[in-house]
């Protein structure tokens, strides 16, 4: 199995994703530059944080007009397996791929800690591995990860298991106090109707190490895996 | 030209003079502006340049000491670390959030520009009280900046120090480092060698800001300091991310001969440092300059300091693969002239020779003064503490508490949460320690790195500050299990043209001098800021301490937590009777008074040789500098990380209790250790003749302090640690 990382101007946890893929997973990974028309030969994409095209815009707005986003988008379509983290969720959003919006934390600032996640659905490729109830402690470091989305469409997305990950305490409660940026429903992370395209706030890579604080990270890339043999 | 028009840009008289006889003839207007930025304190460092020779600048580690644009000490597997320190004060009074993201800014290409991939950010910043709403202003703005900087271009901001004190108010300090990596053979110069070499410009565009920040940087902020915010830069950190990536392929790839940031003075500061250091000459066309907006005189685009600019030496043969390169970042690229042989800085714009210099002149015939000195008036009478009239505490939990909540030692999560320090995923221990630890890819190394400095300290005493910044930054990297590697350091005064402030600044170096031999941490670079003063009123002498230590396993790293119920609580050092510029005095007394505490070298290398060993040896569980707030806030700090509670019993053996809990003695360390390791370090210990005293145990959920056998302190952890944390982010709401 081969991931991709795609490299946009201004992604800077592009280094972080490969790092964790290639050394702590042991696999296969090359980077992806924007300008790539084509993902052929790729079994699944992570589209990295960062602030591509410095965010001066709308964050992702500009990313999302990249050569590359053509086949990123053809390969979502095709049920090809694509990960957007931080940054690479907002370019997600920009290009339609998944539904919502980000506004800016209504603390207005820029927030880097430890959240803890629980899992809203255990059943898509990226988190199968999950065991029933647990928490993650995985960490942010975003400017404008308030989730937004219409109370309709939320509805949907609930019924449909769309909804992934969501903020909560250390003992799993989603609670407002650990709410970090003010998203609807504590939302930290959301997929498509399909269930093969995955963004979310939090950084999964960030979290493969202990030394790092965290290893609960890799249950996401490991599900990713398993889902992709399985699927052979 | 008019006369004394030199005089409007920061030129005295002598200064003209010399410039004139230099060149044999009257300088025109360009050339004027070109001398005039280039010989101002803050490009030339005519009044402190002798002072700093007293620096130890060498060791077997260092390959680069000052002089470029950072210094480079190597680290074993032919790696080494690059780092430098740098002020962004007046931007940042005027316009904090530009101020303090230009000044990330420049100092990450400083070590981008010697060859080094930036790893890692830290900055010490200092205000005045949090209870002045411009103050909140101003440090909002400067926080959000280094963060709005830092988080874009994705280097982790992963430690530094704020301070707040009224004579910061009108003039804060920000001081930004940042710390690269690279391999020893790949390391670059600022270097215009090989006549006939392209000198191509790169990055953004050259527009009107800027021009004159170098002067603006040089003289004291006033009333009128408002209308220089023109002399502020504007911060592009997404341009300078691909910079950096750009400028790094091409040093990959041995594509330079030499490279160079434009920072203060521009392109005139560029050009001359680069020819005058290969001892060359070169001749730039202005008209290929890419320019922000039409109609820009010859003056504006030598002199502009427009951020996210490299300068580039590079052989005609490599020139398309260079200009190659930058096309795939999407970057503006030109060659703008070449390398000459006359030693000349010749710059023609439409058509005509606009100026005609010698490069050299430009870069080292800079007058260097000796002003004068003189010890200040205020001295004696602030070193005069009578104890006799301060009652000793009578509720030493009520006083912790306080201090916990005072923003000098309270929580700085409100400033570090704003800051990505987990990004490149290697920072393995995370703000809020003693130091900061990095872990180097690939080899089980890791690297420590601090800021400190205690200008309450350098005040009173700028001769034992000096020692204290020094000796306190390398304390905190021992803490961490690091070996002090060397020091950059960001020296930050009032106008050197006053006599008192000379003295303070000379004291201050000398002190830090024999810091740095005594611990064998030569100073490699760094910057010297004057003029930090508002209406006539200086800051206190704050000489900020940055400086980088190695450990040779990172499974070796200590934090300052306590980590286990059970453990031992052991003081190394000896609590001496001071109490004289301590953060008690100024919290508890409002005076900032009496002799700051001693430091005693010997007794100061002692322990940090002990500490680290016994770290080394994997004896210790935790370990903390006593720093401002004496043992009982270590204590405190130590119990917040795990939450964990601790017990112990001290005599006050003829000290007052205020000195004996809150007292700031130097030369002392906090430790955690397993029982079963006490009678190791107590080998460790009396080896070194350093004083050991077993205190109590880690565990429970309270903080209890006995002396005496009175229970003196005795509240639940969760409660301090309310006070600690929630202290500067209440002000900030």
């Amino acid at each position: 199995m081969k991931f991709g990382v795609v490299v946009f101007p201004g992604s800077n946890c592009d280094l972080d994703a490969y790092h964790v893929i290639r050394d702590v997973l042991k696999k296969p990974v090359e980077y992806l530059w924007h300008q790539e028309e084509s993902v052929s030969g790729f079994d699944c994409l992570v589209l990295p944080g960062g602030f591509s095209y410095g965010d001066y815009l709308r964050c992702g707005a500009i990313a999302r007009f990249s050569p590359v986003m053509s086949a990123v988008v053809e390969m979502a379509s095709r049920g090809g397996l694509v990960l957007g983290i931080c940054n690479g969720f907002q370019i997600l959003l920009e290009a339609g791929l998944l539904p919502g919006a980000l506004y800016r934390n209504t603390s207005l600032q820029f927030r880097c800690q430890f959240t803890h996640l629980v899992t809203e659905n255990r059943s898509t490729p990226f988190t199968g591995l999950l065991e029933p109830g647990r928490v993650l402690k995985i960490p942010i470091a975003h400017g404008e990860g308030n989730y937004c989305v219409d109370p309709e469409t939320l509805r949907d997305m609930q019924e449909r298991g769309q909804i992934v990950f969501r903020y909560a305490t250390p003992e799993g409660e989603t609670t407002p106090e650990a709410n970090p940026n003010g998203s609807m429903w504590n939302i930290a992370g959301v997929c498509n109707e399909r269930k093969n395209v995955l963004g979310l706030m939090p950084h999964p890579e960030r979290a493969g190490e202990a030394a790092l604080g965290s290893t609960d990270g890799l249950v996401i890339f490991q599900s990713i895996i398993r889902h992709w043999e399985d699927s052979r | 030209m008019k006369a004394g028009i030199w005089r409007d840009l920061g030129l005295k008289d002598s200064e003209y003079e010399m410039i004139v006889a230099l060149l044999g003839r009257e300088p025109n207007f360009v050339e004027l502006g070109m001398y005039s930025v280039m010989w101002s304190e803050h490009c030339s460092y005519k009044n402190s340049r002798e002072v700093l020779r007293s620096f130890p600048t060498k060791g077997e580690r260092v390959l680069q000491g000052p002089g470029e644009n950072a210094g480079i000490v190597a680290i074993g597997d032919g790696l080494a670390v690059c780092f430098k320190i740098e002020s962004h004060n007046h931007p940042s009074a005027i316009e904090p959030y530009q101020g303090a993201a230009t000044g990330v800014g420049g100092i990450i290409r400083d070590i981008f520009t010697m060859g080094a991939r930036p790893i890692a950010l830290l900055n010490s910043l200092r205000f005045g009280p949090l209870s002045d709403l411009r103050v909140r202003y101003t440090m909002g703005g400067v926080v959000a900046g280094i963060a709005g900087y830092g988080n874009c271009i994705g280097i982790p901001t992963v430690g530094g120090e704020v301070y707040f004190d009224r004579c910061y108010q009108g003039n804060p300090l920000v001081n930004a480092m940042c710390v690269g990596l690279l391999e020893v053979d790949k390391i670059k110069r600022g270097r215009a060698a090989g006549v006939g070499n392209a000198v191509i410009l790169v990055g953004a565009r050259t527009g009107r800001d800027g021009i004159h920040g170098v002067t603006f940087a040089s003289e004291e902020l006033t009333a009128a300091s408002e209308e220089k915010r023109p002399a502020v830069q504007v911060g592009d950190p997404f341009m300078e991310k691909l910079l950096l990536e750009a400028c790094l392929e091409l040093i990959d790839n041995n594509d330079l001969v030499g490279i160079q940031d434009l920072g203060g003075a521009g392109l005139t500061c560029a050009a001359s440092e680069m020819a005058s250091r290969a001892g060359t000459g070169m001749e730039i066309e202005l008209d290929q300059v890419p320019r922000r907006e039409t109609g820009m005189s010859a003056y504006e685009i030598m002199l502009s300091e427009s951020q996210e600019r490299m300068l580039l030496v590079v052989e005609p043969a490599k020139e398309e693969r260079v200009h190659s390169v930058f096309r795939r970042w999407g970057l503006d690229a030109t060659t703008i002239g070449y390398v000459t042989a006359d030693g000349t800085l010749r710059v023609r714009f439409g058509g005509e020779v606009v100026a005609e210099v010698p490069a050299r002149s430009l870069a080292e015939d800079a007058p260097s003064y000796c002003p004068e000195y003189r010890e200040p008036a205020y001295r004696q009478a602030a070193l005069q503490l009578d104890l006799s009239g301060v009652p000793d505490v009578t509720d030493p939990a009520a006083a912790l508490g306080a201090l916990l909540a005072s923003p000098n030692i309270a929580s700085k999560e409100w400033v570090w949460r704003q800051y990505d320090h987990m990004v490149r995923t290697c920072t393995v221990v995370l703000p809020g320690s003693d130091a900061a630890v990095l872990r180097l890819r690939g080899t089980g190394k890791g690297l420590a790195m601090t800021c400190d400095c205690n200008s309450r300290y350098a005040y009173l005493d700028p001769y034992t500050g000096g020692k204290i910044a020094v000796a306190e930054a390398a304390r905190n990297l021992v803490c961490s299990g690091a070996e002090p590697l060397a020091v950059t350091d960001c020296l930050n005064f009032g106008n050197p043209e006053k006599p008192e402030i000379f003295w303070q600044f000379r004291e201050v170096v000398a002190g830090m001098s024999e810091a740095c031999r005594a611990l064998g941490t030569p100073v490699t670079g760094g910057n010297v800021s004057f003029y930090n003063e508002t209406n006539g009123e200086a800051v206190y002498p704050t000489p900020t301490v940055g400086m980088v230590g190695l450990l040779d396993d990172i499974e070796l790293r200590c934090t300052q937590d306590f980590k286990e119920t059970g453990d031992l609580i052991v003081l190394l050092g000896e609590t001496l009777p001071e109490l004289g510029g301590s953060e008690y005095l100024a919290v508890l007394h409002n005076q900032v008074c009496g002799h700051p505490p001693g430091l005693d070298l010997e007794k100061e290398l002692a322990l940090q040789k002990t500490v680290l060993a016994a770290i080394r040896r994997g004896l210790i569980a935790s370990a903390h500098d006593l720093s401002e707030g004496g043992l009982a806030v270590a204590l405190a700090e130590s119990c917040f990380g795990k939450c964990l509670g601790a017990s112990i019993t001290v005599s006050s053996s003829g000290l007052r209790m205020d000195q004996l809990l809150f007292g700031e003695s130097q030369s002392r360390v906090l430790l955690s250790l397993p029982e079963g390791n006490l009678a190791a370090l107590r080998a460790l210990a009396a080896a070194n003749a350093l004083p050991l005293q077993v205190l109590g145990r880690v565990g429970g959920e309270r903080l209890q302090i006995t002396v005496d056998s009175r229970l003196l302190v005795d509240l639940p952890v969760t409660v301090l640690r309310e006070k600690w944390q929630e202290a500067i982010a209440c002000h900030m709401k």
